[in-house]
């Protein structure tokens, strides 16, 4: 009995990870949908704009290090901190600035490349604001602070402790990811009210489903892609709060950008309820293998590699994943 | 006037088929690999070994093997790191398990290995193409890394989870271990190089070359006219995974000589590699060693310029080192994507021509 409920902690855990999943690979959807280009920066943008925040928060001088390396002065901190809000719009700004610079500098002269070629690009656009991150902020493990709270949550655990007998305590879980699940809830109501009802949103639409016809009809291109990279952005941002509240502002948050992808895998490229569904079910599954399979059996650690091989047995069966689109071929 | 053939005279497919057709070009490369195997040995010290020449004969052994792959069969694969892994554990294993075994052919049955764990993770690429297949290379580089980890029997249950290559000679002269000469070391690896690059291009432009580019154009085409996918797609997976194991050997056995894996055969590796072959030129035996050159010599290039000339810190330097190579990644894609290697295709082409470009 208790053994079952423990495991049902594990689901529920696993959903909440999931979700944080989801909102990494929602960031890839969006722009692989409306340019078919496959963005592996997302994640070194949720890094980078994490870190904006932070810097912006506690006041610090950007490139403060390679300034006093050049000319010798000692400049670190403005001394000032500023509320959580104004900084994350502070952060959110920088994310549109940078949207704009990605399709001024580079999209607009890579139009009708090999999408290999648009993935490179955005590989050495990855290293790129990494390096930039590291140099204007310094590349020290920062902490995140914005004001949700974070630990257990007693409440959950009190009510549900009577469930089990003596030796259950009840469910546990971090307050940060019912946080980060209410989140992002809002997030992707926000995100498809915003496609289905305006006209920017119609205009998207009309973007990914046929580049062509929607250039005929008049509608910019260069101008979608600075919103879509916006809004990419600012989607980053809210993953770079979430995970940088949860374990730290450091490089290795720009690796979340790799779990996506099996989550996209699964959901399929193209499709926005499926990227949180495959987050859901990737989360669920390698915790659930972890629990059940990979700690008593392999070792564990079995979360690096699970997602991957999940998708990998799946794609076999599947190649198109669960909602994408079907792909007709006969080879 | 050097650069120079007279008119187009091919009278058979050997002649067609050349891979130097110009005369200055074969001279400029047997001149060249003489000088490599002849003058270089005598001049060479630990830092050039070390830091330049090593690693860009090991990696230039890699990043043909992805070249093959990626560039004459169009499936990308992000799984090279755990593959190099598979060679440097596989030439562990026998180097240990058969103390009297030469050291070239435990590299090489790393090779093998390597080529039959990369046929097992490349048969899904029957049914997965592009992106989806990128990531499910991923599975293997992911599983293969946490497997080195997690079993100990692959690294004969050391107490830091480390291997080291036992030391092992060739012609009386050691090449692994601590007692390694540079000069040593860099003729076993050019030997393997020139050996490989040699058999690289003649698999390349040979049937089954034709095959996987016939495969990369357009698969459905390719098969109508007689390719069997299968057939094609195996043996492209099973051609660069052998390459590539060979390279995760001997950077294991004669560049490091000690590895932690997942520090050394990490998803970086499989984006370096990457990185070279589209900086160096998809489809090109001669651009992933251009590749191979320029992604081993520019980190060494801008430390040195920035941290010798202009006495900036070593961590600044290495945040503008990540910059410069984003940059230039983008920089290069815009302007050629087709690589370095194209690049010198057009030089020569105006060179021929030159001075009447008309």
């Amino acid at each position: 009995m208790v053994e079952f409920l423990y495991g049902i902690e594990v689901v529920i855990n696993g959903l909440m990870a999931g979700v944080m999943y989801s909102l990494v690979a929602l960031g890839f959807v969006l722009i692989f949908k409306a340019s078919g280009i496959f963005n592996y920066a997302q994640g070194v943008m949720a890094l980078f704009a994490a870190m904006t925040l932070v810097g912006v928060q506690e006041g610090q001088v950007p490139f403060a290090h390679l300034i006093n390396s050049v000319f010798g002065t000692q400049y670190h901190h403005f001394g000032w901190h500023i509320n959580a809000f104004v900084a994350i719009a502070v952060a959110a700004l920088v994310m549109l600035l940078f949207a704009y610079l990605v399709e001024r500098y580079i999209l607009k002269h890579l139009v009708n490349q090999e999408p290999i070629i648009l993935f490179m690009a955005t590989i050495g656009l990855a290293y790129f604001m990494e390096g930039f991150g590291d140099l204007m902020w310094g590349s020290n493990i920062k902490t995140l602070d914005v004001g949700i709270p974070q630990g257990g949550n007693f409440w959950i655990e009190e009510k549900t402790a009577f469930l089990g007998g003596e030796d259950f305590y009840g469910f546990y879980l971090d307050t940060l990811d019912i946080y980060a699940t209410v989140i992002a809830i809002i997030l992707v109501s926000t995100l498809v009210l915003f496609s289905q009802y305006t006209k920017t949103g119609r205009a998207l639409r009309a973007v990914a489903d046929d580049h062509q016809a929607a250039l005929s009809v008049g509608i910019s291109l260069r101008r979608i892609w600075v919103i879509v990279w916006s809004i990419a952005g600012i989607v980053a941002l809210v993953a770079g709060i979430m995970w940088g509240s949860k374990s730290g502002v450091q490089f290795s948050l720009s690796l979340i950008a790799l779990k996506a992808l099996p989550v996209l895998m699964l959901g399929g490229f193209t499709s926005i309820p499926g990227a949180i569904i495959g987050g859901l079910i990737i989360g669920i599954g390698e915790k659930l293998f972890e629990f059940l399979i990979g700690a008593p059996f392999l070792g564990g650690a079995t979360e690096n590699w699970f997602a991957y091989m999940l998708a990998l047995l799946f794609l076999v069966f599947r190649p198109q994943g669960l909602f994408g689109e079907k792909i007709i071929e006969r080879v | 006037m050097l650069y120079r053939e007279a008119g187009d005279f091919k009278v058979s497919y050997q002649a067609d088929q050349q891979t130097f057709p110009i005369r200055f070009d074969r001279l400029f490369f047997w001149a060249l690999l003489a000088s490599a195997y002849f003058v270089v040995p005598f001049f060479i010290n630990d830092y050039w070994a070390n830091a330049v020449l090593l690693p860009f004969l090991i990696y230039g052994v890699a990043s043909i093997g992805l070249n093959i792959l990626t560039g004459y069969c169009g499936q990308v694969s992000l799984g090279s790191g755990g593959f190099m892994a598979v060679g440097a554990y596989t030439c562990y294993k026998m180097m240990t398990a058969f103390p009297d075994l030469n050291l070239a052919f435990c590299i090489l049955a790393g090779g093998v290995t390597t080529a039959i764990v990369g046929i097992m993770f490349g048969l899904p690429s029957l049914r997965i193409k592009g992106f989806y297949l990128a990531v499910v290379t991923l599975a293997a580089q992911f599983f293969l890394v946490w497997m080195f980890n997690k079993v100990p029997w692959f690294y004969n249950y050391s107490a830091t989870g480390m291997i080291s290559s036992p030391e092992r000679t060739m012609f009386g002269y050691a090449i692994t271990g601590p007692n390694a000469t540079p000069a040593a070391t860099y003729l076993f690896c050019l030997t393997f190089l020139v050996v490989l690059a040699f058999l690289g291009r003649n698999l390349t432009r040979g049937s089954v070359g034709r095959k996987w580019m016939a495969i990369r154009d357009m698969d459905i085409a390719a098969e109508i006219i007689g390719v069997n996918p299968l057939m094609a797609k195996i043996t492209a997976f099973g051609v660069s995974s052998f390459y590539v194991g060979v390279a995760g050997a001997m950077i294991f056995s004669v560049y490091l000589g000690a590895v932690e894996v997942t520090e050394a055969f990490g998803i970086q590796k499989s984006f370096l590699l990457l990185f070279m072959i589209i900086i160096g030129g998809l489809g090109s035996i001669l651009g992933s060693l251009v590749g191979a050159a320029f992604m081993v010599l520019m980190p060494v290039l801008l430390k040195n310029i920035m941290v010798n000339s202009f006495g900036w810190a070593i961590d600044i330097a290495a945040h503008f080192e990540f910059i410069i190579i984003g940059g230039l990644i983008v920089f290069f894609l815009i302007v050629e994507p087709h690589g370095l290697a194209q690049l010198w295709r057009i030089i020569k082409e105006k060179m021929r021509l030159w001075p009447f470009p008309h």
